[in-house]
């Protein structure tokens, strides 16, 4: 599949540069929607990019049992370094959801949300799982509740998830076409029986487009999640977004398959390969112009504890929790505060980015009539949205793109490949060589500091480190950069063959 | 006569939700099947349902110890395929 790459010799109106809605200085993806949803997912980390910055949240494993089988999934698995969707290491009992939820919020004051995501299909568990949002509804109202499915028992699910004041769901909807449907699910469990096929993805993709039409109906908002399997469901993606959308989803969120051989999945085994960051990048942008999408998932473990990209899950095992006594009262009292100080400082970042926006590029006789290129640079960021990690620290960078219009986050990369499981688990690679190839593409990395190695190895590579931006806010610094590489000439000079796509 | 759940069983809930006789009791390591209540699901359904939801090949035998859902039934994985996978990653 030929790549498109963001270049010199193309206008930043095609696509694969700076796509309809998702253009322009801001790069937060929820800028167009309403007041009312936008003051409902303002401190959602998984809906605001902004958010996920400072806010973070947590899944408890409640929901083990499952309705369907996707190729992507292998229910055996069970690793501690693993980070993927449907891996946990402690399945919980609802009460020790409940305790676990409620010991994370007062350690960790910024969670805001706890989300039922699996390991199985959380509406394949309706006991274990409304038990624990009946119970957390009622001792813990300052967390918002929320939960993903397969879509499968949704439409019986509505009524329920109305009641516990659920007003976030996603569901994951990887196809409306059921012949592409049944290259993803094996099977189905549907009135008793195991179904395969045309005939149980058909079944599956009606189940999910009613419960989506029946949730819209319901004013609960819904994101769609997609998996993006090259040759299987990549070009159709845009359609599942364009009537998504349509029907009232207000974000999709299209995630890059992962499978390897180790996982012991279908298309793991079978050699079906994942996108390439570029490819998944240009897809995103394909469907942006018609609908909002989200970009920084982080595809994280049915049981993820903390601010998107790490997980503190270790703190919080079984044995922990029992042994800690939480006053929920106090610390709701303590979170109250904190999100106050967060919300204000989100407040503040968002005047800034509105002057942000009026920043012109400089002109003058030398760049009169130019067009500038845009530019991928990554950063290392331990939250906060500032530029403060170290290089070598960094298992992900946050990708944004400067232009002329402005800033905007593209996506994340991990530097970290996926455990690869048993004795065999160890480094396939150095970590430096996997950052270097996690940042292909990107012509400047900022940092709070970087070794010496590295800094000659990202030269070599075409990619200009930058340690000059410690500490500072990430979209100034990013437009301060791309300041500079117009004022020195940098972007008179054609891209250098390094920096283009490699990996 | 009765199913049975052996140790390749993960654990995870599916069956006993849908077990219409309440058969079905969590056990260490695993699962258990109760023979004296378990009636295969005749007269309630055309398929067991254990059987019929669980996502693991081979974890659930019928009354003759026969496996219920052999090799590749499920994951459509080729036996063939998944032990030369396995074969390649343990030789690392």
């Amino acid at each position: 599949m030929e790549l498109t790459v963001l270049n010199e010799e193309q206008s930043p109106s095609t696509e694969g540069g700076c796509s309809a809605s998702a253009c322009g200085s801001s790069d937060d993806q929820l800028a167009h929607l309403s007041d009312e949803i936008k003051q409902k997912v303002h401190n959602h980390p998984c809906y605001s990019e902004d958010a996920h910055h400072y806010f973070a949240r947590m899944h408890v494993a409640v929901a083990p049992a499952c309705n369907i089988q996707c190729h992507y999934c292998n229910r055996k698995y069970d690793c501690a370094n693993e980070s993927r969707p449907g891996v946990v290491s402690e399945l919980l009992t609802p009460d020790q959801a409940v305790k676990k939820t409620k010991a994370v919020a007062a350690n960790i004051p910024q969670m805001t949300v706890l989300g039922i995501a699996g390991p199985g299909d959380p509406l394949a568990n309706l006991d274990r799982t409304f038990e624990t949002f009946r119970r957390l509804s009622a001792e813990a109202p300052d967390i918002k509740l929320c939960v993903s499915t397969n879509g499968l028992a949704l439409p019986d699910a509505v009524e329920e998830l109305a009641k516990h004041n659920i007003d976030h769901v996603t569901i994951t909807i990887n196809t409306v076409d059921p012949e592409i449907g049944a290259k993803i699910y094996p099977w189905i469990y549907w009135n008793n029986r195991r179904i395969r096929g045309k005939k149980a993805a058909k079944i599956l993709i009606e189940r999910q487009q009613k419960g989506l039409e029946m949730l819209v109906e319901r004013g609960i908002l819904v994101k769609v999640n997609s998996v993006m399997i090259p040759g299987v469901n990549d070009e159709h993606l845009k359609e599942v977004s364009r009537i998504v959308k349509q029907k009232g989803a207000f974000l999709h969120n299209v995630m890059p398959l992962i499978a390897e051989a180790e996982h012991g999945t279908f298309y793991g085994v079978m050699g079906q390969r994942g996108p390439s960051n570029e490819e998944l990048m240009d897809l995103q942008d394909a469907c942006s112009g018609d609908m909002n999408m989200m970009r920084h998932c982080r595809q994280c473990r049915a049981d993820a504890v903390g601010l998107l990209g790490e997980d503190r899950g270790d703190e919080f095992t079984i044995d922990k929790i029992e042994a800690m006594d939480i006053d929920y009262d106090a610390a709701m009292k303590k979170r109250a505060i904190i999100h106050q100080g967060i919300e204000e400082e989100l407040a503040e970042k968002e005047k800034r980015r509105a002057a942000l926006a009026a920043v012109k590029v400089p002109s003058g006789p030398a760049v009169d009539n130019k067009h500038f290129r845009p530019v991928l640079m990554a950063v290392a960021t331990s939250g906060g949205g500032m530029i403060n990690q170290h290089f070598g620290h960094a298992t992900e960078f946050l990708i944004y793109e400067a232009s002329r219009d402005g800033v905007r986050f593209i996506s994340h990369r991990k530097v970290d490949q996926y455990c690869i499981g048993d004795d065999s688990c160890g480094e396939k690679e150095s970590a430096l060589a996997g950052s270097i190839r996690a940042l292909s593409g990107c012509e400047v990395v900022l940092c709070s500091k970087i070794g010496f190695e590295p800094w000659g190895l990202l030269e070599e590579a075409g990619i200009a480190p930058n340690g000059e931006h410690a500490m500072e806010p990430i979209e100034e610094a990013v437009m301060d950069v791309y300041e500079e590489m117009i004022k020195t000439g940098k972007l008179d000079e054609a891209k250098s063959e390094d920096s283009q796509m490699t990996a | 006569m009765s199913l049975s759940i052996i140790e390749s069983c993960v654990n995870c809930w599916a069956c006993l939700d849908v077990c219409p006789s309440e058969a079905i009791y969590e056990a260490k390591p695993h699962f258990m099947i109760d023979a004296k209540k378990c009636t295969e699901c005749e007269g309630d359904h055309a398929d067991p349902q254990c059987a019929t939801i669980c996502p693991i090949e081979g974890a659930i035998l019928d009354a003759a110890g026969d496996e219920v859902n052999p090799a590749g039934s499920l994951t459509g994985i080729p036996p063939e395929m998944m032990e030369r996978a396995m074969a390649e990653i343990q030789a690392r």
